[in-house]
């Protein structure tokens, strides 16, 4: 096997910066993406999108161009369409290339992989039709493809007010906001206004785009407490009540674009057995990081949303942070130099994310959001639903594992990335624990799907 | 439903031809099946083991596993995360795998 000095797992803004950064201190990267070409999922298609039209995805999905562009340094090996199916404590990670799997040891690992949507269960959300606000932003980046009929956008957070505000730049018409930011938000978030304003430009940006929704005249509907999809095999209409409201009003629709913020994607760190805590302002969990955002893992360290939400500019600078930690450790650069850039690199970060408070606190989802009805599936993969969660529970059931055997809840596909938030929460409440008590999946390897001919190759090749 | 934005808004890559199930279906160059297939019209991509209900493509990023297709006689494959090719032929999934798959 091939020991290598540095293995970057992802090419967003953390993973791209990190590889910047280590190569110019004379390392040579290899930076593994599952995806076709860099970017990770905010700069998605940066450098093949077919949207033409700059104004159309904005000022800050441009913003990405120079990081890609620094991808193609030549002491940066970025190997995309590749996806990781193992990492161990040892480093040695596993790739699957175009059906050919093959093993490499790292001396670091920088893990920049990112976040993923909250799971936002409700009933009727596998219903045909449904998709994410995250996903349809992907097709418009990636592919230039819209819903062909007014979509209805539903949920909370700064992504889906971005993707409305993207559509209505393109041309294409939205039905209907349905807002579900609970009512007295902005009171709550308040106090921590005065340190979000050491990040004015994102705070205006902000601003920016409600106003944009507002002057467009988009339905924004506020206070949604109540979100369910129907239809008969395929979404046809959906109905909601609003805070106070006994009635449901219904809206007939072939598209509902689903959004309730980002959680740290700890698939890999989860099975790497790090310590992980949980978040009660973000309301996930996330790896346990030192000051230059190393795991407790011996040398793999975690940059970007991956290691907790922190936005694209911030994922980037800890990038350069990990980048840096990297080039230290390697012998490239000395540590006093080393600590004095990252004092800066940390100050620097520290300004950028001085909104989140704000943002985790105003776009916090409620409570209904994440203890759903008894009748909504919570496991896609296994067709779970909220009520059997809470029924084992009341057998005895304390932690996600033992949901696994009383119900195979967890054990699809997806390996419990759709439904693992909320099963933790939804077992936390009904055995009346904490989150952190009750704990998360056990995860393993592989983390994405091999075959056994693929498997039993890579172990040839290794001998 | 979805579709694709006016030429005029898009740089436009050249055509791939594939098949989903019996129909022809043309592509972008550069494009992830998934992506293809809906803006193609494709509603549902297969029906799922437990309830044989309809499913279809739902995060776009490779993390849900709702969007498992056939591609070319391989089984379980995530079509947001696989490009189109020419003459690729895609196939919806219907219920459970089975083990040993009929290769006729």
């Amino acid at each position: 096997m091939i020991t290598h000095d540095l293995v970057i797992l992802g090419s967003g803004p953390a993973g791209m910066a990190a590889a910047m950064t280590a190569a110019q201190h004379g390392l040579s990267p290899i930076v593994i993406d599952e995806q076709p070409a860099p970017g990770g999922q905010v700069y998605r298609a940066i450098e093949t999108t077919p949207v033409n039209d700059r104004r159309v995805l904005g000022q800050d999905y441009w913003s990405g161009e120079t990081l890609a562009k620094g991808l193609h340094h030549q002491n940066i090996d970025y190997q995309p369409n590749t996806s990781v199916w193992q990492l161990t404590r040892q480093r040695d990670i596993g790739l699957l290339h175009h059906e050919a799997a093959s093993m490499i040891r790292a001396r670091r690992v920088i893990l920049a992989t990112g976040a993923m949507e909250r799971p936002f269960p409700i009933p009727g959300w596998t219903l045909p039709g449904v998709m994410t606000a995250g996903s349809a932003q992907i097709l418009l980046k990636s592919s230039g493809v819209v819903p062909n009929a007014p979509a209805v956008m539903a949920g909370s957070g700064p992504l889906l007010f971005l993707l409305a505000a993207q559509y209505l730049r393109a041309g294409v018409p939205i039905a209907a906001l349905l807002d579900t930011t609970p009512r007295g938000r902005y009171r709550k978030a308040l106090p921590y206004l005065p340190a979000a304003v050491r990040n004015i430009p994102t705070l205006t940006k902000g601003l920016g785009l409600l106003q944009e929704l507002r002057r467009a005249g988009v339905r924004h509907i506020k206070y949604v407490s109540a979100l369910r999809a129907e239809g008969d095999n395929q979404l046809e209409r959906i109905r909601w009540q609003t805070d106070g409201q006994d009635t449901w009003e219904s809206l007939e629709t072939s598209t509902l674009l689903l959004h309730q913020g980002v959680v740290p994607n700890t698939q890999i760190t989860r099975a790497l057995h790090c310590e992980h805590d949980w978040n009660e302002q973000q309301l996930a969990w996330h790896p346990r990081l030192d000051e230059w955002l190393m795991t407790d893992v011996e040398g793999i360290a975690v940059a970007g949303d991956g290691g907790g939400i922190v936005g694209a500019q911030a994922a980037a600078i800890q990038g350069q942070l990990a980048g840096l930690g990297a080039a230290i450790a390697l012998g490239k650069v000395k540590s006093d130099e080393g600590n004095r850039q990252a004092a800066q690199l940390r100050q620097k970060l520290a300004r950028e994310t001085s909104i989140r408070p704000f943002l985790d606190v105003m776009y916090q989802p409620a409570l209904q959001w994440r203890l759903p009805s008894d009748d909504t599936l919570v496991c896609r993969c296994e067709e779970v639903t909220a009520g059997e969660i809470r029924r084992i529970a009341r057998m005895g059931c304390r932690g996600p594992n033992q949901t696994k055997s009383f119900s195979r809840c967890g054990m699809g596909p997806c390996q419990g990335r759709m439904c693992g938030l909320t099963v933790s929460e939804l077992l936390a409440d009904a055995n009346q624990q904490s989150v952190e008590a009750t704990g998360y999946y056990r995860l393993r390897p592989p983390f994405k799907p091999i075959t056994l001919g693929q498997l039993a190759r890579a172990a040839e090749d290794n001998q | 439903m979805f579709k694709r934005l006016p030429l005029s808004d898009t740089t436009c890559n050249r055509d791939v031809t594939i098949t989903f199930d019996d129909l022809t279906v043309t592509a972008r160059e550069g494009e992830t099946v998934a992506a293809a297939l809906l803006a193609a019209g494709m509603r549902n991509c297969r029906t799922t083991p437990v309830s044989e209900s309809p499913r279809a493509p739902y995060c776009m990023m490779g993390v849900c596993f709702e969007c498992l297709m056939e591609v070319d006689g391989v089984p379980n494959v995530q079509a947001c995360q696989m490009l189109v090719r020419e003459g690729m032929q895609v196939r919806s999934q219907q219920g459970a795998r089975r083990l040993v798959h009929d290769h006729a």
